[in-house]
């Protein structure tokens, strides 16, 4: 890219800044979002920045079924649905704190995901992924449905705050934006060690060249499963979190514009990254509350991302041959190589 | 019984006889070179080898475990892995990746050590990357650790997946036209590359078409026309050899028809 | 009771039947499911009743409409799917393409119409017809004929005229097709234009037999459609016809014997169960895998 005067610059070299300074710029980073809540000193701003938290979760989840491991998923809405609606019926007919319906509604994803997975995991990509949506689908139908469990159409209301030694988190008390904060971090951190491990390789792999990865003893359908078990579990719990903050969820929270909405953040942002999964949510979930006049092109916008995405840039903002060198863990010892 | 023993095999495509009854046997630590036309079969025979076939007739034994039924991945694990004629590299992975990729089926750590970042994880993650590091230093590709397999040269990127087949701790590696696209000095580092696998106590089959570089690398040869076993024997034997020469040239009054 | 559902089974399968022929189609000769076809059949059904309303006559409006549609579907190719052909693009990226699409096309019939159900006129309702003792609705028999004729002259269009030839050959093998001297890219546009052709009669005709059009149409006669090319056999016409009338027929049998809420369910269950006990369909054949 040529700007006058600045000549030296280029994308390689900012990224390679910005790495080298990690150690300064992460700790920096978390320190913002720590105070962000006095930053912004708005409730409206976070209602949105807590979204765009319950999106990277989503869009984490997801990114390792068809970012890493190439399995395009039409239906994650059924999971963060799954999620949503386990929590909220537990919590309510038994009056077990969120702390604990949580963790159990993740489950009850993952197990989900897990029936739906092995089965369906040997269909090739575009069967797969109609199935998938099939099965969304099926899930939104059953809340419709299900009068005695799910309460049908009318939807679960009076949904109870988390409580945490006592006190309700609220938005208010920035409770329900700490505590975000905190599943997402146990998400970027437990999918960033899967992805770089002998996981995130076999998946990676499975995209690239599913034959390769089958030649090289891959057992693909199990990492498959594997996949879409921890997206499962990681969506249901984004839905947990999401239907003790909204306290009011309906079968229309959860429908194929959710699961589209997702799948656009992934592809926005890149597939096969985590910081693209951020920068996607960060994108996608604030243009449409900051420039209010396209709220009604909303949908209009995710669907021409993307077919412009798949275009001119399928591999994302963020995706594609990443620009920094790979990272040997500690301990190893490598001799100057060329840069990548 | 042989190293490995190929007994019999036919495959059959619907009404296609692709191999037809072809028997052969491999011993520990030669270099045995499966030579023929094109489309006599011989991709194909490594297909069945490998597991990405199962074959209509016939067995499969190595070191006393029949092989025929099982699935790639076990086949792999059991010792046998293989390149591709058309390069089959993880486009989009770098170079490591790549041959830590290969080192997947005795890379053991569980679910569970991953996800808590164990002791385990960590220490043989470290000795796994260290191991590929040597492995890409034997062939020469240490400076390229961090590139991406789709920007390297064509030559580099042969070497890499010979490399990443031999990262699976294989006993028999497969060599799929390994010299195609290079030019007689490539070839002649192949060559010694190939020898110093075998010096290494690998047991190497190789398809190829460079009949330098197999008449100088072979203990032995087997000769696939139409997929049938037309010769087998040592290389100046098989030089010799009228049939062979009748399968690549074709007879003589053929010739004769059209003038 | 039993026949009057049948009818109403047949008549709404014969839809299912239209759509799932353009689906087929595409699938044939891309191997590409083709999610815009949905938002085609809505964007069909708006413009026959745009054109309609202008009240030059219902036949040349429901014609305009049917043209214009048909000139959607080549525009959805050659706008979006060709370059990515021409890019050699993994299939999946033409796949999300086409989700996009529908995307686009849906909810720009929304901001353009307005998200409310609008009334259709109803076109073909000459009273209601008794045959062997069961009455049923005219209307049925007209959109059952109407279909039947038209998937009739489909296939004699593909059985027994050059440009058929050439569409078979190319779902064969488009490269021995090209070397054979076809236009593969001109035989691929008109696949599309018959899929927005008959996209465009099923909208109108789904329109004018329950009176009512709304943007967001398409969404389930799509995959429900999509489910009957699927039971068929995905690139098998006749294959098509007969899933759609079986989606038709367990539907209404289904919400007629176990309630409402089944109807939209055993499409899926359908489906469902075809991927996983005989994903090539009915009448689909085994293909070879390569290495």
């Amino acid at each position: 890219m040529k700007i006058k005067g600045l000549e030296n610059i280029s994308v390689k070299k900012i990224y390679r800044f910005l790495d080298a300074y990690r150690k300064i710029i992460i700790p920096a980073l978390i320190l913002i979002m720590l105070a962000l809540p006095y930053i912004l000193n708005s409730q409206y701003m976070m209602r949105i920045v807590i979204m765009i938290g319950v999106y990277s979760i989503l869009a984490l989840s997801l990114g390792l079924i068809t970012g890493y491991a190439g399995q395009t998923s039409l239906g994650h809405s059924a999971f963060y649905a799954i999620g949503a609606y386990a929590s909220a019926i537990i919590s309510i007919n038994f009056g077990i704190s969120f702390f604990i319906t949580a963790p159990i509604a993740a489950l009850i994803a993952a197990i989900m995901g897990l029936l739906l997975g092995l089965p369906t995991l040997r269909l090739s990509g575009t069967y797969l992924a109609i199935t998938t949506l099939g099965f969304a689908e099926v899930i939104r139908m059953i809340a419709l449905n299900w009068n005695s469990v799910t309460n049908g159409p009318l939807g679960i209301s009076r949904i109870p705050r988390p409580s945490l030694f006592g006190t309700d988190l609220t938005i208010a008390n920035n409770g329900m934006y700490y505590l975000i904060l905190v599943l997402l971090g146990i998400t970027t951190i437990t999918i960033f060690f899967i992805v770089n491990s002998k996981i995130g390789r076999a998946l990676t792999a499975i995209r690239d060249d599913e034959t390769a990865a089958i030649m090289m003893g891959v057992k693909t359908t199990k990492y498959k499963v594997i996949a879409f078990v921890v997206g499962a579990f990681f969506a249901g719990l984004a839905g947990a979190f999401y239907a003790h903050m909204i306290r009011f969820i309906d079968p229309n929270s959860f429908t194929f514009d959710t699961s589209i909405l997702i799948l656009s953040i992934v592809i926005l942002g890149g597939m096969g990254t985590i910081k693209g999964m951020f920068l996607g949510s960060l994108l996608l979930i604030s243009f449409p509350e900051l420039l209010r006049f396209v709220q009604e092109y909303r949908f209009v916008i995710y669907g021409l991302i993307l077919v412009l995405m798949m275009r001119f840039r399928p591999q994302g903002l963020l995706g594609g041959q990443q620009k920094t060198d790979y990272k040997f863990p500690k301990g190893v010892v490598v001799k100057d190589a060329e840069n990548s | 019984m042989a190293y490995l023993e190929i007994d019999n095999i036919t495959m059959r495509f619907g009404g296609l006889v692709a191999i037809n009854k072809v028997s052969m046997e491999i011993n520990k630590g030669e270099i045995v070179s499966i030579i023929g036309p094109n489309g006599a079969g011989k991709t194909t025979l490594f297909n069945v080898i490998t597991g990405v076939y199962k074959p209509t007739e016939g067995r499969i034994t190595f070191e006393g475990q029949e092989l025929q039924n099982k699935e790639p991945q076990e086949i792999v694990r059991a010792g046998i892995a293989r390149t591709f004629q058309n390069i089959r590299l993880c486009k989009d992975m770098r170079v490591i990746e790549n041959v830590l990729l290969g080192m997947h089926t005795h890379t053991d750590y569980s679910f569970f050590d991953v996800v808590f970042r164990t002791k385990k994880f960590k220490q043989i993650e470290a000795e796994k990357h260290q191991e590929a590091l040597r492995i890409l230093e034997s062939i020469g590709l240490e400076k390229k650790v961090h590139s991406y397999a789709t920007n390297l040269p064509y030559g580099d990127q042969r070497r890499l997946e010979i490399s990443r087949a031999i990262s699976t701790n294989a006993k028999i590696i497969l060599l799929d036209e390994p010299a195609a696209g290079m030019n007689a000095l490539e070839t002649d580092a192949l060559l010694d590359f190939i020898r110093s696998l075998k010096d290494q106590g690998f047991t190497i089959i190789l398809i190829e078409h460079d009949m330098r570089l197999v008449m100088n690398i072979s203990d032995r040869i087997y000769v696939i026309d139409h997929g049938l076993k037309i010769a087998e024997g040592l290389p100046k034997d098989i030089a010799k050899n009228p049939r062979v020469v009748e399968a690549y040239l074709g007879r003589r009054d053929e010739d004769a028809e059209i003038s | 009771m039993f026949v009057e559902q049948l009818v109403n089974g047949l008549t709404i399968g014969i839809i299912y039947a239209l759509i799932a022929v353009g689906y087929s189609l595409v699938f044939g000769i891309l191997r590409l499911v083709n999610f815009s076809h949905g938002s085609v059949y809505a964007f069909g059904a708006h413009m026959s009743l745009v054109f309609i309303s202008m009240e030059f006559g219902i036949i040349p409006a429901i014609a305009v409409s049917i043209l214009l549609t048909g000139l959607l579907g080549v525009a959805i190719d050659k706008l979006s799917l060709e370059p990515l052909r021409n890019k050699g693009s993994k299939p999946i990226a033409a796949l999300i393409t086409t989700i996009g699409i529908s995307y686009i096309i849906q909810n720009m019939l929304m901001i353009l119409f307005g998200s409310e159900t609008k009334r259709f006129p109803q076109l073909l309702n000459f009273g209601s017809v008794s045959i062997f003792g069961f009455t049923m609705g005219s209307t049925q028999i007209a959109i059952f004929l109407i279909s039947l004729v038209l998937l009739l002259v489909l296939t004699f269009l593909i059985q027994f005229t050059k440009i058929g030839l050439a569409m078979r050959g190319v779902e064969q093998n488009p490269k021995a097709s090209y070397l054979m001297g076809i236009n593969v890219n001109r035989v691929i546009t008109f696949t599309f234009f018959l899929g927005g052709v008959s996209a465009s009669i099923a909208g109108t005709l789904v329109s004018s037999y329950y009176q009512m059009v709304f943007p967001g149409m398409g969404f389930m006669p799509g995959l429900k459609a999509f489910s009957a090319a699927v039971l068929g056999g995905i690139g098998i016409l006749y294959g098509s016809v007969f899933g759609g009338l079986v989606v038709g027929i367990s539907e209404t049998m289904a919400a007629t014997y176990l309630g409402g809420s089944y109807r939209d369910a055993i499409a899926f269950v359908i489906l469902i169960l075809v991927l996983l006990i005989r994903p090539n369909g009915i009448f689909g054949k085994k293909g070879i895998k390569k290495v």
